[in-house]
């Protein structure tokens, strides 16, 4: 921003510290995500630059641990990277459209009783995940579904959910009903009318609630903690056991691949929301 | 006036058809809503409820003593009970040995009363020699501790299914003998710390994380849309980041060996040999949970400065206001709001945070949620993380009601 020349110099002062302070909170918010990224490429299995890395030696830099996340012994990360894809393929599958339908409803000018169905529907998202993992786990225990997939899936579409019916809901503030009556208006039957005219009108909504549910899902671990056995180990399981043993350069690299996915992600939910 | 009735085409009145129609749209609509109800119902509601009951459920030694508590029921107290008694205690425990689930029971009766689990041990042991009639001697005689009134008390005071003793001991505080409420023991009060550590964390991040949005959300607001979308994805980038890789980011930052400790060394502020502690205690959780936290409001600011006409700011500076008393008396108002959204969303994630603390936080830098998970997943007293679970729960939904109430929950913004 540049200022104006009448500008008085107490202000400039001002207007300069402001922007330093502006600057060091977003280097605050970004840089130690990207500490990470030249870790990861380490030669030494120390978890600080080594003086070879500090002075850009080649030798002080390798590919060894993106390898034994890969093709090391033992590797917990193909398995982990499996599940946590399936769990969170269908539980994005599972919270979409529950959610939707359940938005559809709510932003519904007949729905009775609107703002405590919504609060209901929403609590998963406000209730801490300590809770709700202790909750879960008591109840998949109970019905036999403590460490399979079909528990952990069933869990996180429960978490979900909120993200779907929040996103959904404020597109179909603005949606005109006019148009569904028009369709209706001219023989198209409710399901018709749906997937042609509603959801080609909601489907940004749609969507970046479906990449809400992924991430959630994709990183969720308390739950998890709670309701996996040793076949349902996810990648967040896996890094949270890892960071709690010990910190391998291993978890750098894995922590490399996911900040990489994660802009990715970032250009799908920019173009729709 | 007339009073007649406006008939629609096919000859009902337009009034009844019109409620007809109304009450079809209006099933339909909670037919949609439905499937997520019933589905939230079944396995989230009704767990919850689950826990909550949990907490205070403690039936379990009545039903594995059944004999003993119908005995021991017109007990006055006073003095030691009558030989029936003593024999139904045996009947009880002859069959949780032969069964071998005695186990159970000397943890809550140990609960109770200390000094029960070896009174319990030592006579189960030796039920086997124990002969027909007269059981009271013989008990006191395996162990002089069935003599004194004091422990047949503690065993009558476990008879109630219900009690809220766990709720006491999550704020330090139990049963004495005669049931009265008195403080835990002075080395055993460690729940009221925590509690207060908890709401200390949540409530100085909340501050900081306002410190800092602040100015950057204003910034974001003002800018010209090119700059403010390419600093926004420094806001969404961690955003959307994985906790786990945030978290961890912030223990390689702030280990003894990292580069925090190395610039503070390098500027001087301590010795290399005396590197300060920043991880494992309380400052590596609220640095860490700060940052983690701030996108949540960031959010709600910007999207609340983003509808603040610029104008606004002009006319009061035109009218004579310096840019400091502009901003005080029009813009801080109008953003109120937003502070009050994010600040209740931070507060309410920070109330409940565990991952962090549990990895950067060490012993000293653990809230709550880290304790209740500690008795769900180590000590396995489940019906004490469930009432610590419930404690918290009230606390964040009456947070949640305010939140509802202010802001409303369908203006939860998302990115």
């Amino acid at each position: 921003m540049s200022l104006p020349n009448y500008t008085s110099w107490n202000y400039r002062v001002w207007h300069y510290t402001y922007l330093t302070i502006c600057a060091l909170v977003f280097f605050f918010l970004i840089a130690p995500l990207f500490i990470i990224l030249p870790l990861s490429f380490n030669a030494e299995q120390y978890m600080h630059f080594s003086k070879g890395m500090l002075a850009l030696d080649p030798d002080a830099f390798s590919l060894r641990w993106y390898e034994d996340m890969i093709y090391g012994t033992k590797n917990p990360w193909g398995l982990a990277a499996k599940n946590s894809i399936i769990i969170a393929f269908f539980a994005t599958i599972g919270s979409t459209i529950l959610g939707t339908v359940a938005a559809l409803g709510l932003s519904s000018r007949h729905m009775p009783y609107k703002a405590a169905f919504m609060a209901l529907l929403i609590s998963p998202m406000i209730v801490p995940l300590i809770i709700s993992g202790t909750a879960i786990f008591f109840f998949m225990a109970k019905v036999g579904l403590a460490a399979t997939h079909t528990g952990i899936i069933l869990a996180h579409i429960i978490l979900g959910t909120p993200f779907v019916v929040i996103t959904v809901t404020a597109t179909l503030t603005g949606f005109d009903h006019s148009v569904t009556r028009a369709a209706a208006s001219l023989g198209s039957n409710p399901v018709n009318t749906f997937m042609k005219i509603t959801l080609p009108l909601i489907l940004p909504g749609v969507i970046s609630g479906a990449l809400f549910a992924f991430v959630t899902s994709f990183d969720e671990v308390v739950v998890v903690l709670f309701l996996a056995g040793l076949e349902n180990t996810t990648i967040p399981i896996q890094m949270w056991v890892g960071l709690r043993e010990q910190l391998s350069p291993t978890i750098m690299a894995v922590a490399t691949c996911l900040i990489v996915m994660c802009p990715l992600l970032l250009p799908l939910y920019n173009s729709y929301v | 006036m007339s009073t007649e009735k406006i008939l629609s085409s096919d000859g009902i009145p337009l009034e009844l058809s019109l409620k007809k129609a109304e009450r079809k749209n209006k099933l339909k609509a909670v037919m949609l809503v439905a499937p997520l109800f019933l589905f939230l119902i079944i396995t989230y509601v009704f767990p919850i409820g689950d826990m909550l009951f949990r907490s205070v459920d403690d039936r379990m030694i009545t039903k594995m003593l059944p004999n003993t508590f119908t005995a021991i029921e017109k007990w006055d107290g006073k003095e030691l009970p009558e030989e029936p008694v003593y024999a139904a205690l045996y009947e009880d425990l002859a069959y949780l040995k032969k069964t071998k689930t005695y186990g159970k029971i000397i943890a809550r009766l140990n609960y109770e009363k200390g000094g029960f689990s070896s009174l319990i041990k030592k006579t189960v042991r030796k039920l086997g020699k124990f002969e027909e009639g007269n059981y009271k001697e013989q008990f006191i005689k395996v162990h002089k501790r069935w003599g004194q009134n004091e422990y047949l008390v503690a065993l009558k005071n476990t008879a109630p299914n219900w009690s809220y003793a766990k709720y006491l001991k999550g704020v330090d505080l139990k049963f004495d003998q005669d049931r009265n409420i008195i403080q835990q023991d002075e080395d055993r009060r460690i729940h009221k710390i925590l509690w207060l550590r908890t709401l200390k964390v949540a409530f100085w991040v909340t501050i900081f994380c306002f410190l800092l949005a602040y100015p950057i959300s204003y910034l974001l607001a003002t800018l010209p849309m090119k700059y403010s979308n390419l600093l926004m994805i420094c806001v969404l980038l961690p955003f959307w980041t994985s906790l786990l890789v945030r978290t961890s980011s912030w223990m390689v930052l702030l280990q003894q060996q990292g580069p925090i400790n190395d610039l503070i060394v390098w500027l001087g502020l301590a010795a290399n040999d005396a590197r300060p502690e920043l991880m494992y205690n309380v400052i590596g959780t609220f640095v860490a949970m700060t940052q983690i936290l701030l996108p949540f409001m960031v959010l709600p600011l910007y999207s609340v400065m983003k509808t603040i006409s610029p104008s606004l700011m002009r006319a009061g500076k035109s009218l004579g206001g310096t840019p400091f008393v502009a901003f005080r008396k029009i813009y801080f108002p109008l953003t109120i709001p937003g502070i009050g959204a994010g600040s209740l969303l931070v507060f309410i994630l920070a109330i409940g945070y565990y991952i962090t603390p549990a990895l950067v936080g060490g012993a000293s830098g653990s809230l709550i949620s880290n304790t209740i998970a500690y008795h769900m997943k180590s000590s396995l007293d489940w019906s004490f993380a469930a009432a610590l679970g419930t404690m918290l729960l009230v606390g964040v939904l009456t947070i949640y009601w305010i939140y509802n109430k202010l802001v409303g929950i369908d203006n939860i913004k998302l990115g």
